[in-house]
């Protein structure tokens, strides 16, 4: 990928605690697998940023060599690549990724599940 | 474009021949599936390698031929 591609992708994943690469935005998903994560990170009540893909094919493109990770949703932890959506709904449903973000001190307020 | 369960089969099969590989077809149209494999070859490996390896022996079809792919990896337990 061009150099500009990679430096952006740099700067997205540096910008903040919890980066998301998705298709769609948080409020609008694109995708059934970016949605599960979005439902994830927003029952665990934390702050994340969506980048999405859609907007910009190399971006698309060169998230996927920069992870070395062939699918997109993939979220970034504290600038370390934690998963897609498999093993975030997996983590998520152990107990791991609460204990992930307690671990690396982000702040977590569970919501109440609806209905 | 679309593959087969028989073929998702084959090829893990293939990089990790001591493998269970369980396919379900999700909805039908050989596009979305979910796989559990199960093999030694996990062992010690966190969950990001496990999955690789599982892409790396799909040989670069994921997320091309093959839109998506619910994945599961357990490492087979040691024998006492």
């Amino acid at each position: 990928m061009d150099e500009q591609t990679k430096s952006n992708i740099e700067a997205e994943i540096a910008s903040q605690d919890i980066v998301l690469f998705m298709k769609g935005t948080p409020v609008f998903p694109q995708c059934g697998f970016s949605s599960v994560v979005v439902g994830v990170l927003s029952h665990l009540g934390v702050q994340f940023k969506g980048v999405n893909v859609l907007e910009d094919d190399a971006l698309r493109e060169g998230i996927k060599e920069f992870t070395n990770w062939p699918t997109i949703p993939q979220l970034y932890i504290k600038g370390e690549f934690v998963g897609g959506c498999d093993i975030i709904r997996e983590m998520y449903e152990s107990g791991e990724l609460m204990e992930l973000f307690n671990s690396r001190g982000i702040n977590v307020n569970p919501q109440p599940l609806q209905g | 474009m679309a593959m087969e369960a028989a073929e998702i089969e084959r090829l893990i099969k293939e990089a990790l021949p001591d493998s269970s590989v369980a396919i379900t077809d999700l909805r039908g149209d050989g596009d979305h599936y979910a796989c559990h494999v199960v093999s030694a070859a996990f062992r010690g490996k966190t969950r990001i390698q496990q999955h690789q390896i599982v892409y790396e022996a799909l040989g670069g079809r994921m997320g091309g031929e093959l839109h998506a792919l619910a994945l599961q990896t357990t490492p087979l337990e040691e024998e006492n």
